[in-house]
């Protein structure tokens, strides 16, 4: 295991974590998350985007009119703002992309591994802070609402699509989200196949 | 020729002969294709082919269909005041309606042009004429609404107008009435002595923002100028006037005017016109006149003007020529390939058709010259006859093209359409009308390349077509495929005001283009208020201005304190950025003021005289939301 964690990477495979790194910088470019909305009266859909430091409508105006059909329900406004987690996203991305950049002055298997498990955490930490926000936007219902049905919460699916009133609402990673995806893939072929040439090697 | 005895004995004749066979099947199935429910039948949700957008006639506005379904999907005020949306009441609209007459919110409309890029719809403005007081409106096309409307002076009765150059470089407006120009009180029977005269208006279009400006006037002898249509192609140069009561009658004109047999068809040069004008041959001349601008989401300007370049037509040869024409001609109608000019006799028994191109071989040529009109030049007959269709119909009145070769006339008095075939001028087929029809439209008809397959004829009785409604009737638009070698008529439709004329544009040119809301960061309304926290109240002494927003389902601020006799202004402004959301806005009792309907991201004024004490609610009258009903408030008016 310890010749594994300081086995150094073989070349094309420090390349392949060097474009990791260079490919995560384009998660800064374009949104990680979708959720989309559709109802009778919306037939051309409603979207909105979460980045790694905003959110956004799919529109120019998307945004404004989910806040507004979220106001008879009585949901919060939806504004960055009001996410703090947005506030220190792009540092937690910022170190994923300085740890490949520093594997490749320091090129070994246990990097890749401090690679795979960060993402694995990041992942986990912001999914579950995803479900918790989508909680709380759901629940946290303005009593004085005008539109008020006894036991109905809005939260939004974590993944998939749910039916809310009319409303069918579908949360979907989006490009950034693949990339992060495709991240962790590549670390953990990075990681298997360290681990036949080791094998290989040792044979 | 026909004596109008003998014309009237043909009529009776023709129209019994046309009704006999009718009357044993009845009307309403006559040659209608069996299939024709299937062909113009548009299933919910999905779209129709063609916008057709007919001129209102007596309404003054324009009214906007799909093609085939036939079914009505907006009125686009123009030149009346519209309740439903506060047009022509509001602080926004209402200078769109002055005039150097003052106020004018009616008009009576009858054509409609399409902008044009190299003779091909362009899709981006139509045109309207406002016969009554000479106008001439522009319609964007983005967002369906009037932007310009241009007063014409020194005209009477803007009837030939606006046909537009091949690309929309100029629109044509001519005078229907001749009149004394420059206006004065003379004997009406000085007119029989050339005491009266027309213009022609060539009027500019500019090539990007669509602004109208009057370009230059031409001084034409006293005759009733009837329609018109420009050249294309190789008379890309020419516009073509018809004209009536060449006898210059001034009384009982329907006797007086029908005498001679044959009137003119009148060519003019534009482009030569525009180069006497540069070269200074142009005079300056009086006539009072307003241009009314609306700029997206601002109040309409309204600007005054005075005096315009006039031209005589013995000052700039070359440029005017009488091609004379049976008898009475109201259309004039130029063929897809710029070849053709087809003159709609009202009271002749042919439809004539000139050649352009002998029109040019012979123009100047003095042997082909049968004499001279104040300076203008009249062509013999028979030198610029491409041929001539023999015994089509009663009252052929208007032409338009398929593009295939074919040609189409609307006959009013024998109630029918005929297709004829260019070059041979041999009719191929009748089809009838119910009833009177007068203009005819091919989509794309008018320009290079026509879009041949629905053709709708614009009728003006409609006896025994509909439910009865008392004792005035709806006119009636009636449509046909023309795609195949045989017309078919597929259905009729009842159809608001009178459709005068109507020009028909594929959807595909427009339905991608449409506006859908006004972007709140871009509007530049003076009295916008883009935020709700700028909502406010501000006192002038005795004038209060309300800056108010307005979006679903409340209006901020909402309660108003005044007192009697003080001037109210609601600055509204809806903050919506969502299509199809508009606010209404509405005073109980306000008197001098309708309905505002405020679209996504625009500010319109209403203006209010606080009336005696009370309590006067407010509320919002488009149905925008589950609690539109609750979209209401109240303004209190103290002694
Ligand atoms: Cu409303």
């Amino acid at each position: 295991m310890k010749t594994l964690l300081f086995q150094t990477l073989s070349k094309r495979n420090r390349l392949l974590i060097l474009g990791v790194g260079l490919v995560l910088l384009a998660v800064y470019l374009i949104p990680i998350w979708s959720i989309s909305i559709s109802a009778p009266q919306y037939p051309e859909g409603l979207g909105m985007h979460i980045w790694i430091n905003q959110i956004t409508g799919a529109t120019p105006y998307d945004l404004k009119n989910i806040n507004l059909l979220n106001h008879y329900i009585g949901m919060q406004e939806i504004v960055s703002e009001s996410i703090p987690e947005l506030l220190f996203m792009p540092y937690v991305l910022g170190y994923l992309i300085f740890g490949a950049f520093v594997t490749e002055l320091y090129p070994k298997v246990g990097m890749a591994i401090l690679g795979i498990i960060n993402l694995i955490f990041v992942g986990l930490v912001g999914l579950s802070d995803f479900w918790r926000w989508e909680y709380n936007y759901g629940h946290n219902l303005n009593p004085e609402a005008p539109i008020i049905i006894e036991g109905m919460a809005y939260q939004p699916p974590l993944l998939g699509c749910k039916v809310m009133l009319n409303i069918t609402a579908c949360s979907y990673p989006s490009y950034g989200g693949m990339i992060l995806g495709l991240s962790l893939v590549v670390l953990v072929y990075i990681l298997w196949d360290e681990n036949r040439r080791k094998k290989s090697n040792v044979v | 020729m026909l004596k109008k005895s003998n014309l009237i004995l043909v009529t009776l004749g023709i129209s019994l002969f046309a009704f006999v066979p009718n009357c044993k099947k009845g009307a309403a199935t006559a040659t209608l294709a069996s299939d024709a429910a299937s062909r113009v039948y548009v299933a919910p949700g999905e779209k129709d082919e063609v916008y057709a957008f007919l001129s209102g006639g007596f309404s003054g506005q324009m009214s906007v269909y799909g093609i085939p379904s036939a079914r009505l999907f907006k009125i686009i005020p123009v030149f009346s005041v519209f309740p439903e949306n506060g047009y022509g009441f509001d602080e926004e609209t209402k200078d769109m309606l002055k005039t150097t007459h003052g106020y004018v919110p009616w008009d009576d409309s009858h054509h409609v042009e399409a902008s044009m890029t190299d003779g091909k719809q362009d899709g981006r403005w139509v045109f309207l004429n406002a016969n009554n007081t000479p106008r001439l409106a522009r319609i964007d096309l983005k967002s369906f609404e009037t932007k310009e409307i241009l007063e014409i002076p020194n005209t009477a009765g803007n009837h030939a107008s606006p046909f537009a150059t091949e690309n929309t470089e100029y629109l044509m407006a001519a005078t229907r009435f001749s009149v004394p120009i420059p206006q004065a009180s003379v004997a009406v029977d000085s007119f029989s002595k050339g005491g009266f005269k027309g213009t022609i208006s060539m009027v500019k279009v500019d090539k990007n923002t669509g602004r109208l400006s009057i370009e230059l006037q031409v001084l034409v002898p006293g005759f009733d100028y009837d329609l018109s249509r420009c050249g294309k192609k190789k008379s890309h140069d020419w516009c073509f006037f018809s004209s009536y009561n060449s006898e210059q009658a001034h009384k009982m004109l329907e006797v007086g005017a029908s005498k001679k047999d044959k009137d003119f068809i009148l060519a003019f040069n534009w482009v030569r016109a525009k180069e006497c004008k540069d070269q200074g041959k142009a005079y300056n001349f009086g006539g009072e006149y307003v241009n009314n601008f609306r700029e997206e989401n601002k109040p309409a300007v309204s600007t005054k003007l005075s005096g315009v370049k006039m031209l005589n037509p013995k000052d700039c040869p070359g440029m005017m020529y009488y091609m004379p024409t049976p008898k009475s001609p109201h259309g004039t109608d130029v063929d897809s390939t710029g070849e053709y000019i087809v003159g709609g006799g009202k009271l002749a028994s042919v439809i004539p058709v000139h050649s352009f191109s002998k029109m040019i071989e012979v123009k100047d040529k003095k042997e082909h010259h049968s004499t001279e009109i104040e300076g203008i030049p009249v062509l013999k007959y028979e030198s610029t006859l491409a041929g001539e269709v023999q015994k089509p119909c009663l009252g052929p009145l208007h032409t338009e093209f398929d593009g295939q070769g074919y040609a189409y006339t609307s006959c009013f008095v024998s109630s029918e359409v005929v297709k004829w075939k260019l070059g041979t001028w041999e009719v191929v087929q009748h089809l009838p009308a119910y009833y009177s029809v007068g203009h005819l439209s091919i989509v794309g008809g008018s320009s290079t390349e026509p879009y041949g397959k629905y053709l709708i004829a614009m009728n003006k009785i409609t006896k025994d077509r509909y439910l009865p409604v008392g004792m005035e009737l709806p006119q009636s638009a009636q449509l046909y495929d023309i795609s195949s070698g045989k017309a078919e008529l597929l259905s009729d439709f009842p159809t608001v005001g009178e459709p005068h004329y109507s020009q028909m544009i594929p959807a595909k040119l427009l339905m991608d283009k449409t506006a859908k809301l006004y972007p709140l960061e871009e509007n530049k309304h003076p009295y916008a208020t883009k935020n709700e926290n700028e909502a406010r109240i501000v006192r002038l002494g005795s004038t209060i201005h309300i800056y108010m927003t307005a979006i679903r389902s409340h209006f901020k601020p909402d309660i108003i304190e005044a007192r009697t006799g003080e001037t109210l202004y609601f600055h509204v402004t809806n903050l919506e950025q969502d299509y199809d959301i508009p606010h209404g806005f509405a005073i109980g009792g306000a008197p001098n003021m309708t309905n505002l309907l405020i679209m996504p991201g625009e500010t319109r004024t209403f203006k209010w005289v606080a009336p005696k004490p009370g309590v006067y609610p407010f509320y919002c009258t488009d149905f925008c939301s589950a609690l539109h009903q609750e979209m209401q408030q109240y303004i209190r008016v103290s002694p």
